[in-house]
C-alpha cells in the first residue's frame, strides 16, 4: 500500500480497502479459510487485527469460519469473514443461523466463476441469487455489491452498520476484478465515519426479552456475558428464546424477521446514477460491469444517445421503487451481467411499463468491456 | 446431598422455560445434565460467566433447561461457535455438549480441529452409541454387528472411541465416565473444566429406547447395571490384558497434558502487535496519516 502523504492519497486494491473498511466499523473479529480470490483479506486481518486488539483465526473450513464469526459476535465481536464461491457454498448453512437467530454479521463474497471449482479464480458474477436464496427456508437478508476500491471501504463500512442496526447477516459480494484492481483512493476522515453499534438493554436482566418485539422489529441484543443470561437458537423460537411449534407464535416471529428489513428499507437501498436525468436508455449494472457500463454511457452521450447508469449496490432487498421509477422513465434498459441473469429476473420483475429489458450475459470468465455494452446502447 | 440437588435444581434451571423436557424416562442426558450443574456449583463458578452450547440431537437441548448463556447451534458446528464465543471473550467458561453423532460424524473435523487448537473449552461428549432424535440409526460409536434402523442386517462398520480420538487429536485432558457413576463423573467434570486447554469429557450414557431395545440389552435399568459391572477404572485397566479389556468400559483420566493455551498465547500475541502498533501510529500520527490506512 503505497501512501501519497501530501495528497492522503493512498493506493489500495479492492481486498485491501475492504479490510481498511472493516477496521474503520470497528471489526475486532475475524475468522477465514484460505481461497483465492479472497485470501488478501484474512491475510492483512491477521496482521492488522491483533494490532487493533482484535483477533484473528484460520479456521478448517468455511463451516467453521461462519460458525466462529457467529459465536464471536454472540459474545459481543463485530465479526466478519470473507471467501469465494465454494466457501460461500459451504457457509450457507449457518447464514440461515445467522437470519433466524439474528446474529449480527458480515459475509465478504468475492466471485469467481462456478459452478463447482469452477474458474479459478476468473471473474464472474454467478453467485448473485445464491446470496438471496442459498441458505434454506424463508429469510431475510441484505446483499451488497461493491464495484470500486472506493465502494469497498464505503459499503464496507455501511455492511456492519446495517448488521447492527439490523441483526442480520449483510452479504459483500466482490468480485475478482474489483478484489485485485489497484487505484488510488482517499479514505475518509476517522472521525468522519459513523458507526453504528448493536442497541442492548437497558432494563433488569430479569426483565430481558431476547426476542421481544418492539417498534424497529429489531429485539435489543445483549452479550454473552453482560449478565443477561438468556438462550440463543436456531430453532423457531418465542420472545423468551425459547423452541415454540406454537402456529401463533412462529408466525408473529418469522414475519417480524422479514418485516424489520421493510421497516429499514429505504436506508438499507443504495444506489447511484449517473446521467439519469435526461436519459431515455439506462444501463442497470453492479459490481466491476458497472465501470464499464459507465463508461459505455459517456461514449453512447458523445453519439448522441441519451444514455444513463443506474447502479445497484444494494441487489436485496432489490431497490424496486428506484428501478421502477427509472424503467417508467426509459424505454430501454440493458441489464449487462457476467453471469446467465440474475438481476435481469429482478429488474424483470418490477417492470410495469413497456420498457424493453435487453440482457447482455458474459460468461467466459472475463469482464464485459464498455464496447459490449455501447452495442446496446446504440442499437436498442 | 439431597440438599444440593435442591440447591442445583432451584439455582440452575431455568424456571420460565416451558417444561417438559423432550428426554425419554430413563434417558442418561439428565443424569448427566445434573452432573455437569453440581460440578458448576462445586466449582463456584458465577452464571453469568457460563456458556453452554451445544449441537443438534436429544443432547443439544440441554442448554435450553439451564440458567446460563447459552446456544444451540447447528447440528456438529457446535465447537465453532465456541471458539468464536471463547476468542471474543476469553473471560467466559464454555462448555459445548455433543452428542456421539453431533460430534463426530457431522462435527468430527471441527472436533479434532479444536482439539489440535487446544483453546481453553471443554467438550462433554454425551455417547449414546446411536442417533436418538432421528429414530436409531447407527452412529460412528455404534459398535460393530449391532442393530439399528439403518442397520438392520448388523452394523458392519468399526467404532470410533472418542476418548483416544480426542487425546491423538491433541488435546490436553481426557476422561471417561458413564451415566451409572454419577459421582466420578461430577468429579471428572469439575477436573475437565478446571483444566486449562481443550478438554473432552466422554459420558458413555443409555440410549434403551433406540439402541438397547433393538439390540436386547434390556430398558434403563439394564443398561446402567451393565456400565457399572463393566466398567474398569483406568488404573486398574493398565495392569489388564486386550482380552480382559474387551467388552469393558475404561473410566478416568485418559490424558491430562501440559501445553501452551492457543487462548492464551495469543493474548501475548495481541498485546505484542498493540505496542508495536502504538509506537508506528505515533510517528505516523505526525505525520498526519490514518491508523487504518496501512
Amino acid at each position: 500500500m503505497a501512501i501519497d502523504e501530501k495528497q492522503n492519497k493512498i493506493l489500495l486494491q479492492g481486498n485491501e480497502a475492504i479490510v481498511a473498511g472493516a477496521l474503520a466499523a470497528g471489526c475486532n473479529f475475524f475468522a477465514g479459510y484460505p481461497i483465492t480470490p479472497a485470501s488478501e483479506i484474512s491475510e492483512l486481518l491477521s496482521v492488522k487485527l491483533p494490532e487493533f486488539g482484535g483477533t484473528f483465526i484460520q479456521m478448517e473450513d468455511e463451516i467453521a469460519s461462519i460458525g466462529a464469526i457467529l459465536g464471536a459476535s454472540l459474545a459481543g465481536a463485530k465479526a466478519m469473514t470473507a471467501t469465494s464461491g465454494p466457501g460461500f457454498s459451504l457457509m450457507q448453512e449457518n447464514l440461515g443461523y445467522g437470519c433466524i437467530a439474528e446474529v449480527p454479521c458480515v459475509i465478504v463474497n468475492v466471485m469467481r466463476g462456478g459452478p463447482s471449482t469452477g474458474l479459478p479464480t476468473s471473474v464472474s458474477q454467478g453467485d448473485v441469487q445464491m446470496a438471496r436464496w442459498g441458505t434454506h427456508g424463508d429469510h431475510p437478508i441484505i446483499v451488497m455489491a461493491v464495484s470500486s476500491v472506493a465502494d469497498c471501504f464505503s459499503i464496507t463500512v455501511k455492511a456492519f452498520n446495517l448488521s447492527e442496526k439490523y441483526r442480520i447477516p449483510v452479504i459483500i459480494l466482490s468480485d475478482e476484478v474489483v478484489a485485485h484492481t489497484r487505484e488510488s483512493v482517499v479514505l475518509p476522515e476517522e472521525d468522519s465515519i459513523r458507526v453504528f453499534d448493536r442497541v442492548k438493554p437497558d432494563v433488569p436482566p430479569e426483565w430481558y426479552k431476547p426476542y421481544a418485539d418492539n417498534n424497529r422489529g429489531v429485539p435489543d441484543m445483549a452479550n454473552f456475558g453482560d449478565g443477561y443470561r438468556h438462550h440463543v437458537t436456531g430453532l423457531v423460537h418465542d420472545e423468551n428464546g425459547y423452541p415454540t411449534q406454537n402456529g401463533k407464535e412462529v408466525d408473529a416471529f418469522l414475519r417480524r424477521i422479514h418485516g424489520k428489513i421493510s421497516k429499514g428499507f429505504n436506508e438499507i437501498q443504495v444506489t447511484k446514477t449517473y446521467l439519469m436525468e435526461d436519459a431515455d436508455v439506462c444501463v442497470i449494472a453492479y459490481g466491476s460491469v458497472a465501470r464499464s457500463a459507465l463508461r459505455a454511457v459517456r461514449d453512447a452521450r458523445a453519439n448522441g444517445v441519451k444514455a444513463g447508469l443506474v447502479q445497484l449496490i444494494t441487489l436485496f432487498p432489490f431497490p424496486r421503487k428506484t428501478v421502477d421509477a427509472y424503467l417508467r422513465q426509459c424505454r430501454a434498459a440493458v441489464v449487462p451481467e457476467m453471469n446467465m441473469g440474475q438481476i435481469v429476473r429482478e429488474v424483470s420483475r418490477v417492470n410495469q411499463t413497456d420498457c424493453r429489458i435487453v440482457k447482455h450475459n458474459r460468461i467466459d470468465g472475463h469482464l464485459i468491456t464498455p464496447d459490449e455494452i455501447l452495442k446496446h446502447l446504440t442499437t436498442v | 446431598m439431597l440438599e444440593r440437588a435442591e440447591i442445583v435444581r432451584e439455582k440452575y434451571l431455568r424456571h420460565d422455560k416451558k417444561f417438559p423436557h423432550v428426554w425419554c424416562p430413563g434417558c442418561g442426558n439428565g443424569i448427566a445434565m445434573g452432573a455437569i450443574l453440581r460440578a458448576i456449583h462445586t466449582m463456584g463458578l458465577s452464571k453469568n460467566e457460563v456458556v453452554m452450547a451445544s449441537g443438534i440431537g436429544c443432547s443439544g437441548r440441554m442448554p435450553t433447561y439451564v440458567d446460563f448463556n447459552t446456544i444451540h447451534t447447528t447440528h456438529g458446528r457446535a465447537l465453532t461457535f465456541s471458539t468464536g464465543i471463547k476468542l471474543a471473550n476469553p473471560d467466559l467458561t464454555v462448555l459445548t455438549v455433543m452428542g456421539d453423532g453431533d460430534a463426530t460424524a457431522i462435527g468430527g473435523n471441527h472436533f479434532i480441529h479444536a482439539a489440535r487448537r487446544n483453546l481453553d473449552l471443554t467438550a462433554i461428549i454425551i455417547n449414546n452409541s446411536i442417533y436418538g432424535m432421528t429414530g436409531g440409526q447407527y452412529s460412528p460409536t455404534t459398535p460393530f454387528g449391532s442393530i439399528s434402523t439403518t442397520s438392520v442386517y448388523g452394523h458392519v462398520e468399526h467404532a470410533f472411541s472418542i476418548a483416544e480420538l480426542a487425546a491423538t487429536a491433541g488435546a490436553s485432558f481426557v476422561a471417561r465416565s458413564t451415566v451409572y457413576h454419577a459421582t466420578h463423573l461430577e468429579d471428572m467434570l469439575k477436573l475437565a473444566i478446571a483444566k486449562k486447554g481443550f478438554s473432552v469429557m466422554e459420558v458413555i450414557s443409555n440410549c434403551h429406547v433406540q439402541y438397547g431395545k433393538k439390540n436386547k440389552l434390556g430398558g434403563a435399568v439394564e443398561m446402567l447395571n451393565s456400565y457399572k459391572d463393566n466398567a474398569v477404572k483406568v488404573e486398574k485397566a493398565a495392569k489388564m490384558t486386550p482380552e480382559e479389556l474387551e467388552g469393558k468400559i475404561t473410566i478416568g483420566v485418559l490424558a491430562d497434558v501440559d501445553k501452551p493455551v492457543s487462548t492464551e498465547v495469543y493474548r501475548r500475541v495481541v498485546e505484542e502487535a498493540r505496542v508495536k502498533a502504538e509506537i508506528i501510529t505515533k510517528e505516523k500520527e505526525k505525520n498526519g496519516v490514518k491508523r487504518y490506512e496501512e
